[in-house]
C-alpha cells in the first residue's frame, strides 16, 4: 500500500529531530506508518528508508523482530487475551476457549469481516486484574465471558469507538518539539560523530 | 495482624483524581525538589542525596542507583539518561501505574537525574503496549516543556536538557538494559556482551549511559524534599525505603502495595486485611513467586521472610521487579510451570543458542507432558537441557548466555520439578494432573505463539 503521507512525513521529521541519530526513530516512524495504514506495506518501508539514510532491509531487520508490527492486514479490533501465569490461575484459558467460540476464530487469525483478530498473548502487565485483555491496547480488567460478549457487541455496533481507535493507532497524543528543545544531546553527539 | 506501615512516596497522588495533569501535580507539591535542586543545590549534593539514601534500583537487579551514577567515567561527554519503562516481567505492573498516574513525578526525577550526572539527554523508553501511558507521558511532557521545567534553561537556570518519549513495540528482552540501547539506536533488541562495555562506560551510541527503572527515579523528588537520610532510615539498612510490590494470583485482594522494605514480611503482604486479605476461596497456600517470572518459587517455609534483599537472595530466590504471585492448594505445578517457561521460550532473542533452542526444548517437553505424551526419561531431559542454560541449576544462576533471560527459564523447572515431583511423575503415568488440582483447558500449541 501506501507510501507516509506529506503530513506524517512531517510528524516522521519531527520525532528523528528528537534523537541525535536518525537511526533511533526507527521504531517511532514504524508505529507512525502501522498506524497510517493498519499495518507496514513494503512501500511503507521503502519510504522510511529514504527518510532515515537506511537500505529497506535495515528497516525490515528491525521491524520484524518486534511483536506488534503486522505486515498485512489484521482485524480493525484486535483482542489480546493474556494466558500468562496470573491471568491462567484465574482462568484465562477459560476465557481465550470462550472468545475462540464467540469470535468463531482461533489465535493468530481474524474474522472472515475483519472486524477481529484473536491473540493469545504474554504478560500485558494487569496481574492484579486477571484475567485481563487488551483490546487495541487499551485494558479491559477481570474479564468475564459475559464482560467479552458485550465488548464484541459494542465494538461491531461502534459504542466504543471514542475509547479504542482502529488498530495501528497507539498513543494518540504525541510529544511535540517547540522553541523551548534544548538541542543539547543532538550538538553534542554531533561533535564526537564528526571526529 | 499488624503491618508496619510509612510514609507514601511515590503512590501519594494515586488516588488524586487529576494527580496526572500538571495542575494536580503542581497543587500536591510538585516540581518543588527540581525547584530546589536547580537553584540551591550543586550536582554533586543531588547525586550524594541518591547515594545517602541507598536505594536499591527497581528494575529488578537491585544495585544501588546512587553507586550507578557514580561508575560514569570523568570528562567523557555527551553523556545521556535511558529510563527504562519496558516493563514486561510476568506479575509486575507497578511502573505501569506510576507512568499513567503520577508521569510528572517520573519526569521530575528525571530532570534532577540529568542534572546530578550532567546529562545532555534523556530517553524515557515505555513498553509499546502501554498506549495510555504514553499519552499520559506525551501530555506531561508537552506540558512540563511549556512550563520551562525540561529543555532550554531550566527555571531560568544555566542548565538545559531534553527528555525524548520514545517506545518499543513489544519485546521482553528490550527490558534488559544493553537490549533496550540497541533498541534505541533503531536495532533488533538483542542483549550486548558485556564485559568490556558497560553502559556507564559505552552505552547509547558508544557514549557514557545511566540506565535506570521507572519506580528509582519516581522515588528522586522525595529524596530531594526530605533527604536522602529519610529515605534511608526507612525500613532497614541493607534494604532502605518503601516500595512498591504487586500481588496477584489466588489472593482474596490484589494489588500493589507499596510497603517499607525489610520490615514487612511476605505472610503480612498475603494475609493482613490491607494488602492480601488471605488466599482466595479459603484454601491454603502451595507455592509463590517472590520476585517475578524469573525468579526460583518460594513456599509456606519462606512465608515469614522479610522483604529484604540479601535475607531473599539467601534463601535461593530474589525480589527482582516486586511481583508476586500467589498459588494456592489446587494449583497445577507443571501447568504453571509450563506456562512460565513459554513465556521465556516465545520471549528468548534467538541470539544464543543455549537459550534460543533449550528454552523452546523445555516448553515443548513439557506442553507434550501436559498433552498426555509425557515420557519416562522426560524428567531427566528437562534437567539436563536446564543444565546446558545454568550450570548447576543453583541461585544466583550461572549462565551460558549473554544475558539472564535464558537463565530464568531454569527458575521455575529447579522449582517445580524439585518440589513437587510426584506431580510431573503423575502425568507422565496418567497423562493428567493429580487428582483435586484444577485442570486448565489449555490448547493453544506451541505453533500458534512462537
Amino acid at each position: 500500500m501506501a507510501r507516509l503521507s506529506d503530513a506524517n512525513v512531517a510528524v516522521a521529521r519531527e520525532i528523528a529531530g528528537r534523537y541525535p541519530r536518525q537511526k533511533s526513530a526507527l521504531i517511532p516512524i514504524l508505529h507512525l506508518a502501522q498506524e497510517q495504514d493498519g499495518y507496514i506495506s513494503r512501500d511503507a518501508m521503502v519510504h522510511i528508508a529514504e527518510l532515515l539514510d537506511l537500505t529497506p532491509a535495515d528497516v525490515y531487520g528491525t521491524a520484524s523482530f518486534y511483536e506488534m508490527f503486522v505486515f498485512e492486514p489484521i482485524g480493525r479490533y484486535c483482542i489480546n487475551i493474556c494466558t500468562n501465569i496470573s491471568c491462567q490461575l484465574m482462568g484465562a484459558w477459560e476465557l481465550l476457549e470462550h472468545a475462540e467460540h464467540r469470535l468463531g476464530t482461533r489465535p493468530g487469525t481474524t474474522t472472515d469481516d475483519g472486524m477481529f483478530t484473536l491473540e493469545d498473548v504474554e504478560c500485558i502487565a494487569a496481574c492484579t486484574e486477571a484475567p485481563a485483555l487488551q483490546v487495541n491496547y487499551r485494558y479491559r480488567n477481570q474479564v468475564t465471558n459475559d464482560d467479552f460478549d458485550q465488548l464484541v457487541d459494542d465494538l461491531a455496533a461502534g459504542r466504543l469507538a471514542d475509547e479504542v481507535p482502529p488498530f495501528g493507532t497507539l498513543a494518540r497524543i504525541r510529544q511535540r518539539t517547540t522553541d523551548r528543545w534544548a538541542g543539547t544531546g543532538a550538538a553534542a553527539q554531533a561533535k564526537v560523530d564528526a571526529r | 495482624m499488624s503491618v508496619p506501615t510509612g510514609p507514601r512516596i511515590i503512590t501519594s497522588r494515586f488516588d488524586v483524581v487529576d494527580g496526572y495533569t500538571y495542575d494536580g501535580y503542581v497543587r500536591t507539591g510538585g516540581y518543588t525538589a527540581l525547584r530546589r535542586a536547580l537553584t540551591q543545590m550543586t550536582p554533586q549534593q543531588v547525586h550524594d542525596e541518591v547515594k545517602t539514601s541507598e536505594m536499591q534500583g527497581r528494575g529488578g537487579a537491585g544495585f544501588p542507583t546512587g553507586t550507578k551514577w557514580g561508575f560514569l567515567p570523568p570528562d567523557v561527554f555527551p553523556r545521556y539518561v535511558v529510563i527504562n519503562g519496558d516493563e514486561s516481567e510476568p506479575g509486575t505492573f507497578k511502573d505501569r501505574l506510576l507512568m499513567e498516574l503520577d508521569p510528572h513525578q517520573l519526569i521530575e526525577g528525571v530532570v534532577m537525574t540529568c542534572y546530578a550526572v550532567n546529562a545532555a539527554q534523556a530517553f524515557l523508553y515505555v513498553r509499546g503496549e502501554m498506549a495510555l501511558a504514553q499519552e499520559r507521558i506525551a501530555q506531561a511532557l508537552n506540558d512540563a516543556y511549556a512550563n520551562n521545567l525540561v529543555g532550554r534553561n531550566i527555571l531560568g537556570t544555566d542548565f538545559s536538557t531534553d527528555i525524548t518519549l520514545t517506545w518499543g513495540a513489544g519485546a521482553y528482552i528490550v527490558g534488559e538494559e544493553t537490549a533496550l540501547i540497541e533498541s534505541l539506536e533503531g536495532e533488533r533488541g538483542m542483549p550486548r556482551l558485556k564485559p568490556p562495555y558497560f553502559p556507564a562506560a559505552k552505552g547509547l551510541y558508544m557514549q557514557p549511559t545511566i540506565v535506570n527503572n521507572v519506580e528509582s527515579l519516581s522515588n528522586v523528588p522525595w529524596m530531594i524534599n526530605q533527604g536522602g537520610q529519610a529515605f534511608a532510615d526507612i525500613g532497614v539498612p541493607t534494604s532502605t525505603g518503601m516500595r512498591m510490590f504487586a500481588v496477584s494470583g489466588h489472593i482474596n485482594r490484589p494489588g500493589v502495595f507499596e510497603v517499607p522494605q525489610g520490615v514487612t514480611t511476605f505472610r503480612m503482604l498475603f494475609e493482613a486485611p490491607e494488602y492480601g486479605d488471605g488466599i482466595r476461596d479459603g484454601r491454603s497456600l502451595k507455592a509463590f513467586i517472590p520476585g517475578g517470572a524469573s525468579a526460583p518459587w518460594f513456599f509456606e517455609e519462606h512465608l515469614d521472610l522479610p522483604l529484604d534483599k540479601p535475607t531473599v537472595d539467601k534463601a535461593g530466590s530474589m525480589l527482582g521487579s516486586g511481583a508476586i504471585v500467589v498459588m494456592d492448594d489446587r494449583t497445577d505445578m507443571v501447568a504453571a510451570c509450563w506456562r512460565v517457561v513459554r513465556f521465556f521460550a516465545h520471549e528468548s532473542c534467538g541470539k544464543c543458542t543455549p537459550c534460543r533452542e533449550g528454552t523452546t526444548w523445555l516448553e515443548r517437553i513439557l506442553k507434550r507432558m501436559l498433552d498426555g505424551g509425557g515420557r519416562p526419561e522426560d524428567i531427566t531431559t528437562l534437567m539436563d537441557v536446564s543444565e546446558s542454560i545454568s550450570p548447576g541449576i543453583a541461585w544466583p544462576p550461572r549462565q551460558t548466555t549473554i544475558c539472564p533471560l535464558g537463565p530464568s527459564a531454569v527458575s521455575p523447572i529447579a522449582s517445580a520439578v524439585r518440589r513437587f515431583p510426584e506431580e510431573f511423575a503423575h502425568y507422565i503415568e496418567h497423562g493428567r494432573p493429580m487428582d483435586g488440582l484444577r485442570r486448565h483447558p489449555i490448547h493453544g500449541t506451541t505453533a500458534d505463539v512462537i
